[in-house]
């Protein structure tokens, strides 16, 4: 008998102080405000992230140039409860349809009226297709750390 | 620790290579039997283990006159560290986000 070896999922869980309808609508159709900008698929700079409300929808970034770029689909649309994406965007930071990640987020009701949130990343295993944007993305100034504090700054302003 | 993930990802690029860690995530193998039912050949098939194995995905062993391969996840666990950070700090802006539009009570 064999044993399965797989990377864990990546599971976050959060409370967000506001209803499951908000919170479902905040992650969806307010994805542009929170999502961080400085990191493209593109060659330029991210304009726009949109994920469009429906199963099958396109989830993807638009450059200031115009330019489009698909990072996967919606794959499943059940507002306000659950939302799952396809994430295709691989290590080298690039669209990859090959690369199947899912990402499932979970909206539920707390009896105080906030959200708990559910969060998960899975099938990493699927990961994969190149080095250099990976080295990109986590060697530009203050990394990931760096750009979601600005953008944290940004919101909370 | 961002070299060592480079070296990860690129392992990973290549589709044979890719298919060759899926099938591991599901045991063990000999190097026989892997190259059994891809399509490439046997030499083929050692040359990926051995790049899976310089990137840390993999380990081996002697299995009498064979040598078993399994996935290493340690390898595997320096590339989640990655995305679980990110994660969590995407997700920190999510809830300052909605938290902060709430306040504003925006149009819907």
């Amino acid at each position: 008998m064999n044993q399965i070896i797989q990377p864990a999922a990546i599971k976050k869980s959060l409370t967000v102080a506001v209803s499951p309808e908000k919170a479902f609508a905040v992650f969806t159709d307010g994805f542009d405000r929170w999502w961080p900008k400085s990191h493209t698929i593109g060659s330029g700079s991210l304009k726009q992230a949109i994920i469009e409300p429906r199963q099958g929808g396109r989830w993807y970034g638009i450059d200031v140039d115009g330019s489009e770029n698909e990072w996967g689909e919606v794959l499943a649309w059940e507002p306000p409860g659950r939302l799952l994406l396809a994430w295709r965007i691989n290590g080298q930071w690039t669209y990859d349809p090959g690369c199947n990640t899912e990402i499932e987020v979970l909206f539920t009701a707390t009896a105080d009226g906030q959200t708990q949130v559910e969060f998960e990343h899975r099938h990493l295993e699927r990961l994969g297709e190149g080095a250099e944007g990976a080295r990109i993305a986590m060697d530009s100034p203050g990394g990931w750390g760096g750009i979601l504090a600005g953008f944290k700054q940004a919101a909370e302003s | 620790m961002t070299d060592r993930l480079s070296t990860i990802f690129a392992a990973l690029a290549d589709p044979t290579r890719r298919e060759v860690f899926e099938r591991l995530s599901r045991g063990p193998r000999a190097v026989g039997d892997l190259a059994q039912d891809l399509p490439v050949s046997r030499p083929a098939v050692s040359q990926h283990l051995k790049v899976l194995k310089e990137a840390g995905l993999v380990t081996d062993r002697p299995d009498g006159a064979r040598r078993v391969y399994q996935i290493d996840p340690q390898g595997l666990g320096q590339m989640r560290a990655w995305l679980d950070q990110f994660w969590d700090q995407a997700l920190e802006a999510f809830k300052v986000e909605a938290e902060r539009n709430d306040r504003e009570d925006p149009k819907p």
